[in-house]
């Protein structure tokens, strides 16, 4: 392990129980200096909770939270270097920019002149040089997000806490945000923690991302990890979109386990979490949409990787245009719909709906975890 | 035909408003205003002159009376703020929600009796050989009885327990609306608790201030039972000369006269109010 001081944000082994609730389990996270670092869970799994403990608002029940290595679990939120972007901003309507983002640095005492000049200097970084004399009310969403953002950063935080700050915003500016967020953070350089539910803003803009449920963390790591090589059922099952059965196995060899689903279907499956789930265990399977290949006939050996390759039959119920992201829904022979990304050219040889055609993929595409 | 209809009934809803405020506030105060500037010069025969206003500047027990009155009034208004903020703060923001909506019941009870009966509570409480002096006497604090009546104290307790409500209810309706994260977004960026309540949450409660001081304040230097009751012959409270002149010495003009000097001096007061806190009445009473 190396000394605590090189990460801006450590915890270790946190728990905060509510009553009989566990909100937050024991959950430990290393976050390393200058690194964008997202908590994606669904609504309840305790994400705001944790974040609250770092920010100083709840008392851990047990564990320890440390910044740049030192514990602070005896340090009142306002001591802390940790700002928060709170979820609907808590912009001060009663102050103009200025005000607001002057708030802060008033509190440490700084004085009239350096004031006037880190104002100037943040509303600059986040490109709203002239907006200063604004009353909050004038400004648009996607301003006050980042004046949200220049309050906080204008104290130098050691770590910026965002919480879910995009919920609020229409999709067509929370996608600009996401990118502008990103190009903020390599700006200013400084820890963000983002919390999220929504796990496109965590895989497009994270370094590192912890998957949290029911106040536990799943796994953490980089978006791509968790998108290719999950860990538990959870993990497979919320990050990207997935094509799940539920079955039993019945065959194992070292490398691959033979399933049987509950519709009747047998899978061969090359991934699974750490450990092999044994004979006769009820296991998830699961297959990205992208991985399975719609064709006119079945395919025994992947051409490009010589990997073995599960298929099936089934009829096209309908087809999901969407330009390049297109999808085909597959009903197979009992009934289940199974959805598959096509290429659609617009030429005679697109897939129709109401033909009838083999799906593809990969045993090495095939993750099955123990349920 | 659709248009006419309507505008009918718009008429009709708007009637028992327009009566109201034409009946019983426009006509009496134009009346008011009338009889005020008349003089008697000899039996039943009146003209017009300031006579009633020049007098209210001669007397100097009249405009004392008045800005005694003023001037306690403010005090209650003062005190009603100091005690009612902490009170709705807590029923707004740190109470749980069936607490809170248990403790805004028990602030409203008062209300369903008298103000006669409230002050007759007072009176049973601080008389001489009320309960407040027996309690004394008997922990051997006070050798005889003593009588906590008929003093400025008096009245102002009692008034400031009248009016609190007033001050109250404003107040948890403005900071019930602000949002719990403004607050934690105060201490977040590094604010004590003085500076959070001094820079966050007293200027977004501001309206809610002003609104409750207004009313408070109205009320208070409108009030007649209470200082009458609790203050006794000491209590010089302006209202009582007003009923004095009508009542007593069956002078309605002079008494017309300084009931406009009392909406004209409390107007003032919270013009100036206004001015000062930097709010306007549609920001304010008008809200909440």
């Amino acid at each position: 392990m190396t000394s605590s001081a090189e990460y801006d944000l450590e915890c270790i082994n946190v728990s905060k129980h509510f009553g009989s609730l566990r909100a937050v389990d024991d959950v430990s996270l290393k976050i390393p200096k200058g690194s964008f670092f997202s908590i994606l869970g669904p609504s309840g799994c305790g994400k705001t909770t944790l974040m609250r403990m770092i920010a100083g608002f709840n008392d851990a029940t047990a564990g320890d939270v440390k910044i740049k290595g030192k514990s602070v679990l005896n340090t009142p939120p306002n001591k802390r270097n940790v700002k928060m972007v709170f979820q609907h901003l808590a912009l001060f309507p009663m102050m103009n920019v200025y005000e607001n983002i002057a708030y802060g640095l008033r509190c440490n005492r700084v004085n009239k002149a350096e004031t006037d000049r880190r104002i100037k200097d943040v509303l600059e970084r986040i490109a709203l040089p002239d907006v200063a004399n604004r009353e909050i009310h004038q400004l648009s969403g996607g301003q006050k997000q980042r004046i949200a953002i220049a309050r906080c950063m204008v104290l130098d935080p050691d770590v910026l806490l965002l919480d879910e700050p995009l919920g609020a915003l229409d999709l067509k500016l929370r996608e600009a945000m996401k990118i502008e967020l990103k190009l903020l953070q390599h700006q200013f350089n400084t820890t963000f923690v983002y919390i999220t539910h929504d796990q496109s803003e965590a895989l497009v803009m994270s370094d590192n991302v912890a998957i949290m449920n029911e106040g536990k963390f799943e796994q953490v790591g980089s978006p791509q990890e968790l998108y290719h090589v999950p860990k538990t059922a959870f993990t497979a099952g919320f990050v990207g979109d997935t094509n799940r059965w539920s079955g039993r196995v019945v065959a194992t060899d070292g490398e691959t386990v033979k399933i049987e689903t509950d519709t009747g279907l047998t899978l061969v499956c090359k991934r699974f979490g750490d450990t092999a789930p044994g004979d006769s265990a009820s296991v998830s399977v699961f297959v990205r949409p992208e991985f399975i290949h719609a064709a006119w006939q079945a395919t025994d050996v992947d051409g490009a990787s010589g990997d073995l390759v599960n298929h099936m039959k089934g009829t096209v119920d309908s087809l999901l245009f969407n330009g390049a992201n297109s999808r085909v829904l597959v009903r197979d022979g009992s009934g289940e719909l199974i959805e598959a990304d096509v290429t659609l050219t617009g030429g005679s040889d697109d897939i129709h709906p109401g033909q009838s055609v083999w799906l593809n993929w990969s045993q090495a595409h095939t993750m099955c975890f123990a349920s | 035909m659709q248009k006419d209809i309507k505008r009918l009934s718009l008429i009709l809803l708007f009637m028992p408003f327009a009566l109201w405020i034409v009946v019983l506030i426009a006509l009496p105060h134009v009346g008011m205003v009338i009889l005020s500037l008349q003089e008697k010069i000899a039996p039943r025969v009146y003209q017009y002159s300031l006579h009633n206003y020049i007098e209210f500047v001669n007397e100097p027990i009249y405009w004392n009376t008045l800005l005694r009155t003023g001037s306690i009034s403010l005090l209650v208004t003062v005190l009603a703020l100091l005690i009612g903020f902490p009170v709705a703060y807590y029923i707004a923001k740190i109470a749980g929600f069936r607490t809170r909506n248990g403790l805004f019941l028990l602030c409203l009870i008062p209300l369903w009796v008298s103000d006669l009966i409230r002050a007759f509570g007072w009176i049973l409480l601080l008389r001489e050989t009320g309960i407040v002096s027996g309690l004394l006497q008997w922990t051997g604090i006070l050798g005889s009885p003593m009588e906590f009546l008929y003093n400025d104290a008096a009245v102002i307790v009692g008034l400031v327990y009248t009016v609190i409500l007033f001050m109250i209810v404003p107040l948890v309706s403005t900071i019930d609306g602000m949002d719990n994260s403004m607050i934690e977004a105060g201490y977040n960026l590094g604010g004590n608790g003085f500076t959070v309540l001094r820079k966050i949450i007293i200027p977004y409660a501001m309206p809610g201030i002003v609104a409750g001081c207004i009313v408070v304040f109205m009320l208070t230097a409108g009030s007649y039972l209470t200082p009458i009751l609790l203050g006794g012959k000491n209590s010089s409270w302006f209202t009582e000369q007003i009923y004095d002149q009508f009542i007593t010495r069956y002078n309605w003009e002079s008494g017309a006269a300084f009931g406009f000097l009392l909406l004209a001096f409390t107007s003032l007061v919270v013009w100036l109010g206004l001015k000062l806190s930097g709010q306007s009445l549609s920001s304010t009473v008008a809200k909440s």
